[in-house]
């Protein structure tokens, strides 16, 4: 094993960056891979192996490093890899284009054009990894450095900088001095709700009672947000760098991790950079030669989405099952077994060596006056380029919808846009050009939440999609109080008679009733959030639901019970393709016959619609499907026949 | 001694001592607020959200629950505005959706004085009614006479329940506690615990 020579001082840190530094060659070819958990599943272990037997192969060992990073960001191109000093990015990348990498790119200097992103658009190809649209528009200042890491070696984070700002704040500043920086910065909480940091962080340093805990929240368990998760496992140093720089300033000694079990891979990288971190002096006791003492332990949670709830949290670290806590004291002043306990998320967290190093003034310039920094999108859904966006605050929706994410797949039309997970609510086209802030979003029925950024298009059903997430919540929901547990059981039945074309007109009226009841009296925030997509589906699309109600029609043709499937003759080729996949026999015809769908039959598996080459399968809804063709099974015309 | 503070409900102003709830301030002055999962001497649990309130504070009104709140210097309470009345309405409704129409006379008295429709959202749940509403109260009540659960609460969401454990079923001492405390009028303590254990929710609503 490496003799690992402990860090006593802030110039240890800075030697031993000097070193490592200086062993590294500036001209050497580096090839970032991604190999977080989106990438992974598209196949980058295989790609990273075939690297390394490549290099082998080629004879370019100790010519060539390889480095495994975490999430690059745009998840819908991978498996990608980044490749240094000339930031070659490179997408999409199957096992059988590595040779030609190595052999083009690197030996020869030459690029693989056809692993380049093309604009869509305007059919550029971008040969720096700036010059793609989904990453020009974007301030990546807590996910950029994944690129430049490997996530499980903290030289690598020592050598772009970290912990120096661990080192400025212990032995440059007061805990006091810490504070009021980190006060002076306007950072909110990038868990959702948007309080102030500092506050929270001076109302813990406050209260009575010690022990006094630090707590990183990364239980984000919103279906399509990965962000937390990203930033746990593509640097996990800046997370914990920040939470011992709070614990510093809040007088904690104790930290926890609570990661959720379903992110095997965040886990390891966090457990991992707390033992290297403990090697190195930088954790443990007398951080860096100082008389500053501090441990973490990771907590691996049993998925509950309720978990992420502050209190719900800490009575699962406490090990008891995860839910809310009745009483209205706040968590940062009793917390874990009842003790000040100061829960941020890892964004939050990861935010913090920023500012002690770049100070609060610069934090505040970026973003806007009341929501300061950057903020992390999962952008998802109908978009061209899904992924995780970072931008500063304030940027415009329609910026991050039409500029970032590329505009809407397959050229359909924008509908709306869910924020803030499943307790957002829906935000139609007209509010497009609002800046996105805490702020804003609360006006308008949504929230910012944790980033979760979910676009709809045209073919989304605003009854169907708000009868998704109110089935979410009632399987999440911990069923403590009435309200929650019933008033969701009764919605979730509600809405998915209306969606059955079962609906009656009156059932708006109760399920507006039900979501206010829970918006008012909930006890935590999961529930009294929870009416959020109803309510704002009802705002905005009302139409959708009452044409559901009375016409007993789906205008966006997603709700299977309310369409038919329908074969135009006029267009029908006779291919007997979907008469072959019809996997209920529902279809009838034969060679040279057109087709036509046994309604009675038809299962409405949708399969026929999406096979079909000639777009002759349709979705009718609310409209009389057409009698079959005369004599059931008429001759098609021939070409030349009239 | 501890600190005595000043409050208003219901245009009335109320003394109370430092910590105290809202509920406890009101019950103090004589005032009822109506309660479901609450009962003297028990920690407040804040599951029913039935004692819910309307509070002023710094201009902005804000609905919470009377058992858990504390009282602060200068709060303005009103127990009975029409939203209140609207929320408890709401809630005996969505209480009876599990449980059924066949509860407690607390209950039903109290569906009689909201104007709730107990029967109202009982077409939603597909499911035998429970007869319970899981206010919790059972399983405190054991823990303080046992100091340990005999029971306690299993499942999440919709699939929550009250059980029986098994293992710890030689606790149950017969005391009847919490049959007492039931605001349903239901509980099983009169069962002796041999198995196969019956699970609650099935005593209680009659099922074998």
């Amino acid at each position: 094993m490496k003799e690992v020579k402990r860090i006593s001082s802030p110039e240890d840190l800075k030697k031993l960056r000097q070193e490592i530094r200086a062993k590294k060659d500036s001209s050497k070819p580096i090839i970032s891979i991604c190999v977080g958990t989106g990438c992974i599943a598209l196949g980058a272990t295989k790609i990273l192996k075939d690297i390394k037997d490549e290099i082998k192969k080629s004879g370019l060992e100790g010519k060539v490093d390889v480095r495994e990073t975490g999430c690059l960001g745009i998840c819908e191109q991978g498996p990608m890899l980044i490749i240094y000093p000339e930031e070659i990015p490179y997408f999409k990348v199957k096992p059988e284009d590595v040779s030609e990498i190595i052999s083009k790119t690197i030996i020869e200097g030459q690029l693989v054009e056809r692993l380049l992103y093309k604009d869509p658009e305007t059919g550029e190809v971008a040969k720096e990894i700036g010059e793609i649209p989904f990453y020009k528009h974007q301030l990546r200042l807590l996910l950029g450095n994944n690129a430049n890491i490997n996530p499980k070696n903290i030289e690598d984070y020592i050598e772009i900088g970290g912990y120096s700002a661990l080192a400025k704040a212990v032995f440059q500043m007061t805990p006091d001095q810490v504070l009021e920086e980190v006060k002076r910065s306007n950072l909110r909480g990038r868990g959702g709700g948007g309080f102030p940091t500092g506050i929270k962080w001076e109302t813990t340093r406050n209260a009575l009672g010690e022990p006094k805990y630090v707590i990183v929240n990364c239980d984000q368990g919103d279906p399509g947000a990965f962000m937390d998760r990203a930033l746990m496992e593509g640097n996990p140093h800046s997370v914990l760098e920040g939470l011992i720089i709070g614990a510093y300033a809040i007088g904690a000694n104790q930290g926890f991790v609570y990661v959720r079990e379903e992110y095997p891979l965040a886990a390891e990288s966090i457990s991992t950079a707390i033992t290297q971190a403990e090697e190195y002096g930088l954790l443990g006791e007398n951080i860096m030669g100082s008389c500053f003492s501090f441990s973490v332990r990771v907590h691996r949670g049993a998925g509950a989405f309720v978990s992420g709830e502050s209190s719900a949290l800490m009575t699962a670290i406490e090990g008891k099952v995860g839910e809310p806590r009745p009483k209205y004291v706040h968590t940062a002043v009793k917390g874990i077994w009842d003790k000040p306990s100061c829960l941020n998320n890892d964004k939050t967290w990861a935010t913090i060596p920023l500012i002690i190093l770049k100070g609060a003034e610069w934090f505040r310039n970026i973003g806007t006056k009341d929501s300061s920094g950057t903020m992390i999108f999962s952008l998802v859904g109908k978009v061209n380029n899904t992924g995780l966006v970072e931008v500063p605050m304030g940027i415009t929706l329609r910026d991050l919808i039409f500029k970032i994410g590329g505009g809407i797949r397959d050229g359909k039309k924008f509908k709306a846009v869910q924020t803030g997970g499943p307790s957002g609510g829906f935000i139609p086209e007209q509010y497009l050009d609002i800046p996105v802030d805490f702020d804003e979003l609360v006006k308008i029925g949504s929230m910012m939440g944790s980033g979760g950024m979910v676009v709809m298009d045209e073919d989304t059903c605003m009854v169907d999609v708000a009868r998704y997430f109110v089935d979410f919540l009632l399987e999440e929901s911990c069923g403590k109080c009435i309200p929650c547990r019933e008033g969701l059981r009764v919605l979730s039945s509600i809405l998915s008679d209306i969606c059955a074309g079962k609906g009656k007109i009156e059932d708006i009226q109760t399920t507006e009733e039900i979501a206010e009841t829970m918006r008012e009296t909930l006890l935590c925030a999961l529930g009294r959030t929870a009416a959020n997509p109803i309510l704002t589906s009802l705002k905005y699309f009302r139409d959708e639901w009452e044409q559901h109600i009375i016409e007993k029609r789906c205008p966006a043709n997603a709700c299977k019970a309310l369409i038919d499937f329908y074969i135009n003759p006029e267009k029908c080729q006779a291919c007997l393709l979907c008469l072959k996949e019809c996997p209920a026999g529902a279809i009838q015809g034969d060679k040279d016959k057109v087709h036509w769908i046994d309604q009675e039959k038809c299962i409405k598996c949708g399969t026929c619609y999406e096979i079909c080459n000639f777009h002759a399968v349709k979705k009718l809804s609310g409209e009389a499907i057409p009698p079959p063709p005369e004599g059931m099974k008429p001759i098609r015309k021939l070409k030349g026949e009239n | 001694m501890k600190k005595v503070i000043t409050l208003q409900i219901d245009d009335k102003e109320v003394k109370a001592e430092e910590g105290k709830t809202i509920l406890e301030a009101a019950q103090h002055a004589g005032m009822e607020i109506p309660t479901l999962c609450w009962y003297e001497g028990l920690e407040p649990y804040g599951a029913c959200r039935f004692c819910s309130v309307e509070i002023e504070k710094k201009g902005r009104s804000q609905v919470v629950a009377s058992c858990c709140y504390p009282t602060e210097e200068g709060l303005k309470v009103k127990t009975r505005s029409p939203k209140i009345v609207k929320i408890r309405k709401t809630i005996l409704e969505l209480a009876a959706t599990s449980a059924g129409e066949d509860v407690s006379s607390k209950m039903r008295a109290l569906a009689c004085e909201y104007n709730a429709d107990l029967s109202r959202f009982r077409s939603n749940a597909p499911l035998p009614p429970t007869k319970c509403i899981l206010c919790g109260l059972c399983v405190r009540r054991c823990i303080e006479a046992n100091w340990e659960s005999a029971i306690g609460f299993i499942g999440r969401g919709i699939y929550r329940c009250i059980a029986l454990f098994p293992e710890k079923a030689g606790l149950c001492s017969t005391c009847s506690y919490c049959r007492d405390v039931c605001p349903t009028g239901r509980t099983c303590s009169t069962f002796g615990p041999r198995p196969p254990f019956p699970r609650v929710n099935d005593v209680l609503a009659g099922r074998k």
